[in-house]
């Protein structure tokens, strides 16, 4: 590989790594909230609406039934919303986002219902609130599960930002396309693989540590 | 636990270290003064669940009341609405029907601010424990006073005082999934406790321990109900767990009560079929072979074979036992319950004559001719 291309690919990961990371970091800023409420506002749960709780669950079902390359180009109106601009990094991080946070969400839920209804009955019985139930019950037990979601999440995301291209994000996934594949760079290929598969490992194996840290209480 | 006196001072009770309880003053500052507070009362209280597959009525216009100061036990088979009417005490559950009263107060009518304040005056333990995973032991027990607002340093001392209470001191900073079954319910019973309840109630809380624990935990809490006046009220499928613990005693059959009373009466002399078949287990039955041999009537020279039953009005006295009639023992199963002699003895009684079993019926206890032997076995 040339130098030149050699800080193409580099820049391609930074790349990456930014929009994976702020993505991530929005998936979870709103991905948490939203998780809580759909297990909370169930008919029988502590925040009881059930039409919302239908209506937030189909517009959740609605976003992860769509593939990421199609919201990628539906979004481009709300992209440039929120953005400013439909291309470059910011452009990819809006649908990233949007598509990783129902993702995330509904992962997170399934570890925040498996806790046990025992243990918010004993909160309730102890005279806690429902605001301390959400945060010294829900949440730290089932954090162990939201951290193994949140792996699953951002390799997944780390899969999708492939993509961004489309709308000229750069990016691994881009460097592989334009590079490895439209002009047979076979180096560049497997170096981009090489990296990816590496990202990856390493994102696994540090949320499968924190994982196994959090379940050895 | 050893180390511990209690002290009551005005309001909250406090726990405070034997050897300063031993020089602040005379063995009457150590005894406990007993709160009146912990009363609950039944008012005609239902229940009805209402589910997708149809309606399940679990209580059945309950009128019961528990005096403070009390351990309440609550009997039934599975399905009995036992956990139904415990839980309608801090509001776990609401009535379809009828109220609670907690020390008067109808504890419908309360609001949300009102419930909470509630529960911290009722704590609650479980079959299951029900301890956060994510926390320590300590962080456990501090809960309800973290919750509370109560200020830190307030809230360490406090927990400390009733690890020390529940014998787990040294356990605070370790994590519940590394503590056996009797310690985890200490923890329970701890956290329970922090915020000076007036009532306890336990949901099965011994079902999951061995016989050997659940005797340590009964202990505990008949230490608690004696030293702070705590009401307790338990429901438990081990008749031996009531006979050890309870003053009083109801049993609860398909939502409506079967029968209610001082343990001793209720399980001297049972009067509903649904406590009958509860205490079971506990009554000994026939002798196989005394069964075999019985005959329903005397052959010549035969002994009668008397059961005699005492339900806790009199004490068995083996002398004039003796001196009624040439009687010998067969079986015999006699306990104190509360200070009262409950059981049956079997015995046999040579010389059948007519005024040897109204001598013996003059003694107490209920006589009851279950058969006869012959003499020469
Ligand atoms: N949340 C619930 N929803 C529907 N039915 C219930 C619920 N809780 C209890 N029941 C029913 O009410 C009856 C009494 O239950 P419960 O009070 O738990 O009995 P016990 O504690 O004596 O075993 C049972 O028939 C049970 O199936
Ligand atoms: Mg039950």
């Amino acid at each position: 590989m040339s130098p030149q291309m050699i800080d193409r690919v580099w820049q391609a990961l930074l790349d990456t790594l930014f929009m994976v990371g702020v993505s991530a970091g929005i998936a979870v800023l709103a991905g948490i909230p939203l998780a809580l409420f759909l297990v909370t506002s169930g008919p029988h749960g502590i925040f009881p609406a059930p039409r919302a709780h239908k209506l937030v669950g189909t517009l959740v079902n609605g976003f992860r039934a769509v593939p990421f390359i199609v919201l990628l180009v539906a979004l481009i109106p709300f992209t440039r919303l929120v953005a400013g601009t439909t291309i470059g990094v910011w452009a990819a991080i809006v649908p990233l986002s949007v598509s990783a946070t129902p993702f995330f969400a509904r992962i997170a839920e399934v570890s925040l219902r498996e806790v046990d209804a025992g243990l918010i009955e004993a909160a309730q019985s102890i005279g806690c609130r429902r605001r301390h139930i959400l945060l010294h019950v829900l949440l730290p037990e089932a954090l162990p599960g939201i951290v193994g979601g949140f792996t699953i999440t951002v390799v997944s995301m780390i899969g999708a930002s492939a993509m961004a291209g489309a709308v000229g994000a750069g990016g691994l996934g881009d460097v592989a396309i334009r590079y490895g594949y439209q002009r047979f760079d076979t180096t560049v290929m497997t170096a981009v693989i090489a990296i990816l598969i590496a990202l990856v490992c390493l994102v696994q194996f540090v949320g499968d540590a924190a994982m196994r840290r959090l379940r050895a209480r | 636990m050893a180390g511990l006196a209690f002290d009551t001072i005005r309001g909250p009770v406090r726990w405070v270290a034997r050897g300063a309880a031993a020089t602040a003053g005379p063995a009457a500052r150590i005894a406990t003064e007993k709160r009146a507070a912990g009363t609950v009362s039944f008012e005609g209280v239902s229940k009805t669940y209402r589910s997708a597959s149809g309606a399940v009525q679990a209580l059945d216009r309950i009128d019961l009341e528990v005096p403070a100061g009390t351990i309440f036990g609550i009997i039934g088979r599975s399905g009995a609405g036992k956990s139904s009417l415990l839980r309608t005490v801090n509001r776990l559950e609401d009535p379809t029907s009828g109220r609670v009263l907690v020390d008067g107060e109808p504890i419908a009518e309360l609001d949300m601010a009102g419930l909470v304040a509630l529960r911290r005056r009722i704590g609650m333990i479980f079959q299951h424990f029900n301890l956060l995973s994510a926390k320590t032991v300590r962080q456990n027990v501090a809960l309800p006073l973290v919750v509370a607002g109560v200020p830190r340093a307030e809230i360490g001392t406090r927990v400390d005082e009733v690890l020390r209470l529940v014998g787990l001191e040294d356990k605070a900073e370790t994590y519940p999934s590394r503590l056996s079954g009797g310690q985890k319910q200490r923890v329970g019973i701890a956290r329970a406790l922090v915020s000076n309840p007036e009532i306890l109630l336990c949901d099965e809380a011994t079902s999951a321990l061995d016989p050997e624990t659940t005797l340590a935990i009964l202990r505990l809490l008949r230490d608690i109900n004696r030293r702070l006046g705590i009401t307790i009220i338990l429901i438990t499928h081990e008749m031996s767990v009531i006979r050890e613990v309870c003053s009083n005693v109801v049993v609860l059959e398909q939502g409506r009560i079967a029968e209610t009373g001082p343990v001793w009466r209720v399980f001297g002399s049972p009067e509903h079929p649904a406590t009958r078949a509860l205490l079971e287990p506990l009554i000994r039955g026939l002798p196989a072979d005394l069964s075999a041999r019985l005959q329903p009537h005397p052959a010549p020279g035969a002994t009668a074979v008397l059961r005699i039953t005492f339900s806790g009005q009199s004490t068995p006295d083996l002398a004039s036992l003796a001196a009624a009639a040439p009687v010998r023992l067969l079986q015999a199963g006699i306990e104190q319950i509360q200070g009262h002699a409950v059981g049956r003895m079997l015995v046999a009684v040579g010389d059948a004559g007519p005024d040897a079993e109204a001598r013996l019926r003059a003694l107490g206890g209920e006589i009851e001719r279950i058969g006869y032997v012959a003499a020469d076995d």
